[in-house]
């Protein structure tokens, strides 16, 4: 079979966008992957998206993004998938492309997220969660990982302190990516001042919420028109893994499995490691959830990953760089579109085209989106041709 | 106010009915009809006693809505004596501070306010220290 390329990528700057709709910025993000792709036209369109039928009261999501665009007789549907959206938006159009069923499908990200605030981003957040065994008892992803953070912190010993090195590393690689929401380097004493949202976890541990839209034009590389003049990025494996939804359900409760069983399956269906990987993309929702994913990817051993953030390891010109962008926490967590946003930043790193953020030799990308804490994890590792 | 998903879950929540598969013995809640353990249909009910230890704790200072006007509230995940893990408030702690370790045993109490303001109140488990035993 011929390699399942990226033919076109497209973003919008993740922040609050009160001018701009759910479905601009769909289109925003399409327009561009479309321009990028030459003139190939899409025959399935997929959308991440979360948190529309709460804060947006709209659902059938990917019908509406797709007629808006001006798509018609293609197939279309919303993927959800809580913060894994993006990362299984993009898995059913590689499947579309893999099967033959499509020649080209169009995998868009999309959130609008501010145009509520307070309680009510809370709640709608909570509806990740168990609703009827987390949720009802005041629990939220931010709650949730508090709980995670206090439990890690307590079981190997590590200060609060030591969690700064993940939002300060997603801050200063944020200043090269025009895109992002948070342009500007902080210091660990902005860090420690920081408000708390649920102890031990503060605003700095917790990515913000924010609108957005990502989208990634998928085909096979046979296809693509001779007008594409993009570096070729194919997608060289994928690899999907669940666990329990709710934390508490966990037996080994400091343990992401479903990111080693994705990490292994993604990189087995590419024939490499993950040490082969020249970066990682990482789904740092919560400052805590990177040392948990290193720890469970094979990067450190358990209950020291977070020692990985306290030298130059996981900088742009580290051993592993990671959040190479500015991550989830400063590029800004457009929930449904966060996945396809770490693949675009990831093909632009593979492309050569990632500007003052550029990783020298790129070759091989290994990119990860959660679902909650790994409820569901989704690899994928990405190679320059 | 979806009157009849509260009362579905009634037993869960006044009296911690889960459930024990009757292929391996494990005590499991939330119930879950099919067994993590073994992977067999686990539909026997078990009612827990409520008894249980802290394992990790955090007070919640910004909360979703039906819950702004209790924060700051403190939610734990808690280990039940027979085995299950689950999350929820701690309550009655008067100046006592949570530690990990802590014993807890549930009791009935208001979870929340109708959100759409139609006068019905919540009620459900909440966690609170273990009280001393009175001397007889």
């Amino acid at each position: 079979m011929s390699d399942i390329v990226i033919a076109g990528i497209g973003m919008t700057p993740v922040g609050e966008h009160w001018a701009t709709s759910l479905r601009e910025l769909a289109l925003e993000a399409i327009e561009k992957a479309l321009h990028e792709a030459g003139g190939l036209k899409p025959q399935a369109v997929f959308v991440g998206n979360i948190h529309a039928p709460v804060l947006s009261r709209q659902a059938n999501v990917g019908p509406l993004v797709a007629d808006f665009a001006g798509f018609r007789e293609v197939e279309a549907a919303t993927v959800e998938a809580g913060g894994a959206s993006g990362g299984m938006a993009l898995r059913a159009a590689y499947l579309a492309v893999a099967s033959g069923e499509v020649e080209a499908a169009l995998a868009v990200g999309v959130e609008k997220a501010t145009d509520v605030v307070g309680a009510s981003v809370e709640s709608a957040t909570a509806t990740m969660l168990d609703a009827d065994y987390e949720a009802e008892q005041g629990v939220t992803p931010a709650v949730q990982a508090a709980l995670i953070m206090q439990h890690y912190m307590q079981t190997y010993d590590v200060p609060r302190e030591a969690f700064a090195a993940f939002p300060l590393l997603a801050h200063q690689n944020a200043v090269g990516n025009p895109y992002a929401m948070y342009r500007k380097a902080v210091r660990a004493a902005v860090y420690q001042r920081a408000t708390m949202i649920s102890d031990p976890l503060n605003l700095f541990d917790a990515a913000p919420l924010a609108d957005g839209a990502a989208a990634v034009l998928v085909t096979r590389r046979d296809l693509l028109p001779p007008e594409t003049a993009q570096p070729l990025v194919r997608i060289a494996g994928f690899g999907i893994a669940n666990d329990t939804l709710a934390w508490h359900d966990r037996d080994d409760l400091l343990d992401f499995a479903a990111v080693r069983a994705s990490v292994e399956a993604a990189c087995r269906r590419a024939h490499c490691t993950p040490n082969d990987a020249d970066f990682f993309e990482l789904y740092d929702a919560f400052s805590v959830y990177v040392p948990l994913i290193l720890e469970a990817a094979g990067f450190a051993p358990r209950g020291e990953g977070w020692k990985l953030g306290q030298d130059d390891t996981l900088t742009l010109d580290g051993r592993l760089p990671i959040l190479t962008m500015g991550g989830l926490k400063a590029r800004g967590n457009p929930g449904g579109a966060t996945g396809l946003y770490q693949v675009a930043e990831a093909v632009l790193q593979l492309r050569g085209q990632a500007g003052d953020n550029q990783i020298p030799r790129a070759r091989r990308g290994l990119v990860q989106c959660l679902s909650g804490p790994a409820s569901l994890a989704v690899t994928t590792v990405l190679e320059a041709l | 106010m979806e009157i009849s998903r509260h009362w579905r879950l009634r037993k869960q929540r006044y009296a911690l009915e889960g459930e024990v598969c009757p292929h391996c013995g494990a005590k499991l809640f939330p119930p879950r009809d099919v067994c993590p353990h073994c992977g067999l249909e686990a539909k026997t009910t078990y009612t827990f006693t409520g008894t249980g230890t802290v394992v990790s704790w955090t007070t919640v200072r910004q909360a979703p809505e039906g819950f702004t006007e209790q924060a700051p509230y403190v939610v734990a995940l808690i280990q039940l004596d027979e085995g299950a893990k689950l999350t929820a408030q701690l309550t009655d702690l008067g100046e006592t501070e949570p530690y990990v370790g802590m014993p807890v045993e549930m009791v009935t109490r208001k979870l929340r306010n109708d959100r759409e303001e139609r006068g019905l109140i919540l009620y459900g488990y909440k966690f609170r220290p273990v009280l001393a035993r009175a001397v007889a």
